[in-house]
This record gives C-alpha cells, sequence and structure tokens, in this order.
C-alpha cells in the first residue's frame, strides 16, 4: 500500500500534467521550466521547454524537427536508467510506440504512477518493445479505446499493399503514412516482405528516415520523388504524409493507388471520408486488446485514461474492478 | 465465400467506375458458376433470404459482447453490419469458407430456429471483412458499394460482348444464380428465350429544369406536355404475356386488373396511371387507394377505374421504335391511338407554347387546373429514347408545392384494410387562441406509422361521435396541398387542393403549428423561382 498516492502529488494544470515534488511537466501542451517528454511526436514534444529531459533518440528527434535550440538545456537518458529528481526516482522503460518512445515511472514516499505516453504492444522493427512497469498508477492512452478497434497483424495489411501493386502494375501507389514512426515501420515491414525495390519518399519524410537511418535502421534503397522521378513512378510504392494524399503535391502525381496507414482505417466511413482507395490498418498505438491486456499485465488497482476515447476503457476497468478515472479528471490548481 | 467478400471490401473502396468495372470482370471471369451468378444477385438485389434479418444479427452480438460497450461501438460506427463484424469475438479464420452458393443454399433452405446457430457458426470462421459482406447478405437496405443494377448489366455487357440492351432483354428470362444467362454470354448456350416475354424496358427519365438553360427551351426544339400527378409506368403486351411495370420495374398488374383487361394489343407504351372519380380524373389521393390494394374488390375498381394518359411508344410489334426522335414516335403513337383505342387509355395532350412566358403560364395554369396535374414536361424533339437521366433531353417543371403545419383536431375511421384504424384526419390552424379547421386528409402511412397515429388517438380522445373523435390539440401534421383557394362553403373561408399529410411532426409543440394568416399569404398562384 502506497504511504503517499500519486493522486497526491500528480496535478493537472493548464500546460499539461505536473508532479508537485519533482517540479517538472510530462509532456506538457505549453513552454515549462522542466519538462519529460515521452516521445517525439508533436502533440508530446513541444520547442521551448527550458530544460528537456528524454531518450537520447527522442532528443534527437526533436532537434531534426525544431532545431538544435529547441531547449535551453537537455538531459539524455536510456532505456533501463534510474536517476534521483527533488526526491522523485524516475525510472525509464520503453514503450514501442516509436523510436526513443519511453515510459516513466515516477515513485515518490512509496507510492508510484507510470506514464506510458503513446505505446504498443506488436513488434515494430524500428523501435525496442514495450516493457511492462509495476506501479499503484498506470496512465494509459485510449486512442484506440473502443472494442472495434482491432489491428490486424501487419503483415497482412502490407500483403494488401503488395496485393494491389501487382494487380494495377500501371498505377504509382501512394501511401499516406505520418512522417515520424509511421513511415520508417511500414518501410521496415515492406523490406520484410521481401520488397527490395527503391521506395520513393515525399521532401517532408527525407531528414527523419535519414535520422532513423543513423540510429542504425535499415531502410534499404530510398529516394525522394523530384521533377526527373515523377512521371516515372508506376508500379513504385512512394509514401507522404497524410495531409499530402490529396493536395497539389499529389495531383503531380500520374493517377495513383491512394493509400493510408492508420488504425482509424479499420472504420469503413472514415475511409471513405479521406477519399482512399487502400485503407491500410495499421497504427503506432496499441488496439483495443492491446489495452485490456496491458491493464492486466500490469495490473496496476488504477488507472488513469488519457488520450482518446475514455468512456468504453472506463467501463472496462470498472466491469474488471480497477478503480479507474479520466485524467482530465484529476484535480487541478484549482480545486487544491 | 471468400473471394466475394474480398471483391465487395474492393468495390467500397473504388471510386472509379473504371477501375469497379475491372474489380467485378476479374471476380466473373475467376470464379465458376453458381457463385458468380449469386454474387450478381446479392450486388443487383435480386436475391432475398427471408431468415436472415437485422434483428437476428443484434440478438447474436448481444448475447456476446457488453451492452454497454455495444452501444458505444454502435454509436461510433455507425452501421450495424460493420460493428458486429468489428465486434465479433475473433477466432482464427477458418483455412476455408464455404462457397456463396453453399451459403446461400443453406440460407434458404434451413428452418428459421436453425438460421441463428449457422450464422453464429459462419461468422466464428471469418475474418472481420468477411463478416461484413457475409451480414451484408441480411441487411436489406442495400449494400451501398456504389453498383448500381444498372451498372452491373452494363458490366455484364462487357463480360459477353453484347449490348447493353440484349442484357436488359435477357434479363428477365432468367433468375439467381443466372447459369443460363452466363452460358449464353461465355458463347456456350443459347439467348435465354423471353424475345416475346414482357420485359422491362429501362425507362427514360427528366431532369428539373434549373434556372440556367432556360433560353434553350423554345416551341422549335421541346415539345410541352402536363406533367400528371400519377405513377409513371410501362405497358408491356406482347405474345408471351403482358404487365404493368412500375418505374424501377415492378410489376404492378396484379393490382389493376382492369387496366389488364384492357391491355389487347402487342406494343410498349410508356405512360401515367391515374384513377378516375366521378368522371373526371382523381387526385393523387384517390389513386393511392388502388396502389395499397393488392387485390382490388370489383366495388372500388367501379368507383375508382384505372385510367392511363400515354405519352410515350417504346415498340409496336416488332419494331422497336426507340432508336426514332421524340416527333417520329409521336407519329407513330397518335396514328396507333387512333386505331388501336384501347378503353381507358387517353393520349397526352401537346400544349401550344410560342414563347417560354407562355410556357410559365401553362406551369402556373397546372396549380389551377382540374384533376391531376403538378406542372410541365418539355421533351426535346430530337430525343431518341434513352435509358437513365440524359441530360439536356427531358425536364420536369413542377409547380411550387406549398406547406402549413397544421393541429389534428379529428380523426374517423378508415376504409376497407384500415377500417380498424382511425385513418382520416381533420387538421386546422390557428385564429387567436381558437383553431379552425382547413382541411380533411387520408394518407397512405406505412402500417408502423399508421398504428402509432392509431394508438395516439386514442389515448388522447376528448370526445367521440359516432366514428369520430375528437382529440386533445396536441399534434402537428406537415400538410402539403397544391393550392389555395377562397371558399364560402368551409367555415375557415379556405380551400385546399390535394392537401396531404407528408410528415408527422412528433416533435413540434401544438402552439408552435401555423396560423391562418400563413394561409392566407399562399392564397392565388406564386410566381415561379
Ligand atoms: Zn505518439
Ligand atoms: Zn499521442
Amino acid at each position: 500500500m502506497a504511504l503517499t498516492h500519486p493522486r497526491d502529488w500528480i496535478l493537472t494544470r493548464p500546460e499539461g500534467v505536473y508532479c508537485v515534488p519533482g517540479d517538472f511537466y510530462i509532456d506538457p501542451a505549453r513552454p515549462v521550466a522542466r519538462a519529460l517528454i515521452t516521445h517525439g511526436h508533436a502533440d508530446h514534444a513541444r520547442a521551448g521547454h527550458g530544460n528537456v529531459l528524454a531518450t537520447t533518440e527522442t532528443l534527437a528527434i526533436m532537434a531534426c524537427r525544431y532545431g538544435a535550440d529547441f531547449a535551453a538545456s537537455t538531459q539524455a537518458v536510456a532505456y533501463g536508467e534510474s536517476l534521483n529528481h527533488n526526491g522523485i526516482d524516475i525510472t525509464i522503460a520503453p514503450a514501442g510506440h516509436i523510436l526513443g518512445s519511453a515510459q516513466y515511472r515516477l515513485s515518490y514516499q512509496g507510492g508510484s504512477v507510470t506514464f506510458s505516453g503513446d505505446y504498443k504492444r506488436r513488434a515494430d522493427p524500428t523501435c525496442e518493445g514495450f516493457e511492462p512497469l509495476e506501479a499503484d498508477v498506470f496512465v494509459t492512452e485510449a486512442t484506440f479505446g473502443l472494442p472495434v478497434f482491432i489491428h490486424p497483424p501487419i503483415e497482412e495489411e502490407i500483403g494488401k499493399l503488395l496485393c494491389s501493386l501487382d494487380q494495377f502494375p500501371d498505377r504509382c501507389h501512394l501511401v499516406g503514412a505520418y512522417a515520424l514512426g509511421k513511415a520508417q515501420r511500414l518501410i521496415c515491414q515492406l523490406r520484410r516482405a521481401g520488397y527490395d525495390a527503391p521506395v520513393y519518399l515525399h521532401g517532408a519524410m527525407v531528414r527523419l528516415c535519414r535520422l532513423y537511418q543513423e540510429f542504425g535502421i535499415d531502410l534499404g534503397t530510398v529516394f525522394p520523388v523530384d521533377d526527373n522521378n515523377r512521371q516515372r513512378l508506376a508500379g513504385q510504392i512512394v509514401i507522404c504524409p497524410p495531409s499530402a494524399l490529396h493536395d497539389r503535391w499529389a495531383s503531380r502525381l500520374n493517377e495513383p493507388v491512394t493509400a493510408m496507414a492508420s488504425g482509424w482505417m479499420r472504420i469503413r466511413a472514415r475511409a471513405k471520408q479521406r477519399a482512399v482507395d487502400l485503407p491500410l490498418i495499421i497504427s503506432d498505438h496499441a488496439d483495443w486488446n492491446e489495452l485490456t491486456q496491458t491493464l492486466n499485465d500490469i495490473g496496476a488497482p488504477e488507472i488513469w485514461v488519457t488520450h482518446g476515447r475514455e468512456e468504453a476503457l472506463l467501463h472496462y476497468a470498472s466491469l474488471h474492478q480497477y478503480r479507474a478515472s479520466a485524467l482530465s479528471l484529476l484535480r487541478d490548481d484549482e480545486d487544491d | 465465400m471468400r473471394s466475394f467478400a474480398r471483391l465487395l471490401d474492393r468495390l467500397f473502396y473504388t471510386y472509379g467506375n473504371n477501375a469497379k468495372a475491372r474489380l467485378l470482370l476479374d471476380y466473373l471471369r475467376a470464379t465458376p458458376d453458381p457463385d458468380r451468378g449469386y454474387a450478381i444477385a446479392i450486388i443487383a438485389g435480386t436475391l432475398e433470404l427471408p431468415g436472415f434479418k437485422r434483428s437476428l444479427v443484434r440478438d447474436l452480438i448481444a448475447s456476446r459482447v457488453d451492452p454497454v460497450l455495444v452501444d458505444l461501438s454502435y454509436d461510433y460506427v455507425g452501421e450495424l453490419a460493420e460493428t458486429v463484424a468489428h465486434l465479433w469475438p475473433a477466432n482464427q479464420p477458418a483455412a476455408t469458407l464455404p462457397s456463396l452458393a453453399e451459403i446461400v443454399g443453406t440460407l434458404l433452405t434451413l428452418p428459421k430456429s436453425g438460421v441463428p446457430d449457422y450464422v453464429a457458426a459462419r461468422l466464428d470462421d471469418m475474418t472481420s471483412a468477411e463478416r461484413w459482406a457475409f451480414l451484408k447478405l441480411g441487411s436489406r437496405g442495400g449494400l451501398r458499394v456504389g453498383v448500381s443494377a444498372r451498372f452491373l448489366k452494363q458490366v455484364l455487357a462487357q463480360f459477353g460482348d453484347r449490348d447493353v440492351q440484349e442484357i436488359e432483354t435477357a434479363w428477365h428470362g432468367v433468375a439467381p444464380p443466372y447459369v443460363e444467362l452466363f452460358a449464353w454470354l461465355e458463347r456456350r448456350g443459347e439467348a435465354p428465350a423471353s424475345a416475346d416475354l414482357p420485359f422491362f424496358h429501362p425507362v427514360m427519365l427528366a431532369q428539373p429544369l434549373e434556372a440556367q438553360g432556360l433560353e434553350r427551351i423554345t416551341p422549335a426544339t421541346y415539345a410541352a406536355e402536363w406533367k400528371y400527378d400519377g405513377i409513371r409506368v410501362q405497358i408491356v403486351a406482347r405474345t408471351g404475356g403482358k404487365a404493368i411495370y412500375s418505374r424501377t420495374g415492378d410489376d404492378i398488374g396484379g393490382s389493376f386488373p382492369d387496366l389488364l383487361a384492357a391491355v389487347d394489343f402487342d406494343a410498349v407504351l410508356d405512360g401515367e396511371l391515374l384513377v378516375a372519380k366521378d368522371g373526371r380524373l382523381g387526385s393523387f389521393n384517390d389513386l393511392q387507394q388502388r396502389l395499397n390494394r393488392k387485390k382490388p374488390d370489383r366495388q372500388l375498381i367501379e368507383r375508382l377505374p384505372a385510367r392511363i394518359i400515354v405519352y410515350d411508344m417504346l415498340r409496336d410489334a416488332h419494331r422497336d421504335l426507340r432508336g426514332l426522335t421524340f416527333s417520329e414516335r409521336r407519329g407513330c403513337l397518335e396514328a396507333w391511338m387512333a386505331r388501336i383505342r384501347p378503353s381507358g387509355f387517353a393520349l397526352s395532350s401537346i400544349l401550344d407554347f410560342k414563347d417560354f412566358d407562355a410556357l410559365s403560364r401553362h406551369r402556373l395554369a397546372s396549380t389551377d387546373a382540374e384533376g391531376s396535374v403538378e406542372g410541365v414536361m418539355l421533351k426535346r424533339r430530337d430525343s431518341p429514347y434513352l435509358a437513365g437521366r440524359p441530360a439536356g433531353m427531358w425536364y420536369k417543371w413542377k409547380r411550387d408545392p406549398r406547406v402549413v403545419d397544421a393541429v389534428l383536431m379529428y380523426a374517423q375511421r378508415g376504409h376497407g384494410k384500415r377500417s380498424s384504424y382511425y385513418s382520416d384526419y381533420t387538421f386546422g390552424l390557428w385564429q387567436g387562441d381558437a383553431l379552425l379547421p382547413i382541411g380533411k386528409a387520408y394518407f397512405g402511412f406505412t402500417d408502423a406509422e399508421l398504428k402509432q397515429l392509431d394508438q395516439w388517438i386514442r389515448h388522447n380522445t376528448l370526445k367521440s361521435f359516432g366514428p369520430v373523435r375528437e382529440v386533445t390539440k396536441a399534434l402537428v401534421f406537415e400538410v402539403a396541398f397544391d393550392a389555395v383557394n377562397r371558399s364560402a362553403r368551409h367555415k375557415s373561408g379556405f380551400a385546399l387542393r390535394f392537401p396531404r399529410i407528408s410528415r408527422i411532426r412528433w416533435d413540434k409543440p401544438a402552439n408552435e403549428a401555423d396560423r391562418m394568416a400563413n394561409l392566407e399569404a399562399l392564397l392565388g398562384s406564386t410566381a415561379p423561382r
């Protein structure tokens, strides 16, 4: 039994989730003096903080996106490491979400809480797998927190793409995927499926792919799309950010088959909304089964749910005798 | 089943018609009989599986997944087949699934009590996308994969290198799983015998007339006719039989034995079905009474005999006229009508107009015209008879409908099948704090709506006078009508022409219904748009 419960020393403030005795924020939405960053996605990692603590990979990703001066000072940590800050023991473990994604367990006077950031439980060749950390409170995301969200094995989805490439060999296959994480994972999985032709990249993808390669992740041959090769992409795979799928850049490609790699593609209406020919259900977030499995694997008596569709997961947690609440409902400073 | 599921899934996400046709052609070439024929039937909506219902699917999922999670999921997904496909507890998908023909055959022959277990066992063996396709077999609302029956026939024409009209002709002589059709398409068998059967000919439809392009409407290029407020029918009489088809190809001959008896010729005619009442053409409401009756009794037929206004001719014995221009067909039709004169049939008259203003006056006149006219039709004189809604050929120019929200005051028992329900309604508008009755309407609600209304009336009765009940002034009807005129005979001082209840406004408080002044504003004709 915890001597001090995390609910006594974690607050939600307008800037983000705040650890009172440690005097730092976790993935704050606004610039703060000291931040722990779980991973490099823009809704978690922002520029302009005083001091940033994150994994070496996440710091490199932030520097790549925001420039080397994205924070006044930084502190690099590694998976498996423990450190103490203002009396808080901080343990770092991989979250399996993207390169460098980390969970932070904070322990203070006998009570502990794990912030898992975004996570998934499937194998991913671009990052280390999720490691469960025991704690009194587990903070989970719920991006895909409905039982209709089940991500099929990624091999099946890659198979769909390769099958369409066989069926429409005269058309370029344009795949929308997040530039950070999803794109690189997709390329690695294509390589594992035996696809060894060059993969073409939208300009916005190039620097992050290079960064992944510098961290030793083998993407095979990748080329940026340029004016010379643009008309010769029939039968090739091109990866672009989702926002570019139907923009002017894409309209200069010759009649592409548009695919989109996202967990939302599970829902037909969502895929149709995106006017996607080939929805690929590929996500770096936990699906419903992974979310519920993780609650059970970790066995924390209390669950805080954040980031997504909380209602169904809260219902599940209560059915299974967990104490559960939405993180947004934690007391904030005003109630203090 | 697996390849059919893959086909539906791909069709769903394919937007261009060429790409859709390619997927269908690939499937038809790779799939043996009778699977491909059943696939065609499912997509065309010609296969009914009476034991496989939505309620069955609901019950199956309710016994497997927590109800709160089902509700939250359904709210998010918005479609039952897909929600259940995703929520169904996953097993390892079976290595092989039964063929589509085996599944359809089983569902058609299984006793009703055996269907739930059979459906559940199939769902257990499938992936989510396969479950979605499979559950579509049980959904009445169409597949929503963006393939119309007409498009499917075009694909079949491409598949067999035939003209789409040949497919249309053959289609009426065949039934699922269409084995003879495919034998003929693949040059392995004779054309399905239907040449002299009374098959449906795809109908030519009109576009609404839009404000732009009105200058194209000149008497030299367009012929004008009344637009009748009946239903569009096609009378097909061939040596092999006769039929009366609705616009969508449903045979409604059974409801109109009086009309069928008068059909004693070899021709295909296009016209409007109406009924006569007291020696003149009746309203759409009158027609509705005949349409609702699958087997009308003699009394009803005598009271409301069927009438046809003929406006086009597609075939005269062996001569297909559809390639001729409207003017040429009209010539054939006039000569034919003068010769044959079927009883109950009249020729649609051509309206004179010298310019667009004259045409507008015709349209306004249709508001006040006796009988059931609801605007004018414009047909390009050089238009061949083309299936579908070809641009620029035919236009309909309806008069503006008018609506008011009125309050239900009295209800009366209906006639015939509906005699046990309160199905005739008197409604009124506010003047000060009182309601003045403005009209009475009978309307062909769905049976479910009628029952609901009947219940409401029984629970809200203030007084009974024989078959009439006065009710609490609390229920609002949206009443549509074609015109309103002053009338000394009516207590309110106004008479509505063709009032009909277009919607039941369960949601609207009675005090927000319209006032007499709103109706007065609609007096006489309003200017065209
Ligand atoms: Zn993320
Ligand atoms: Zn996130």
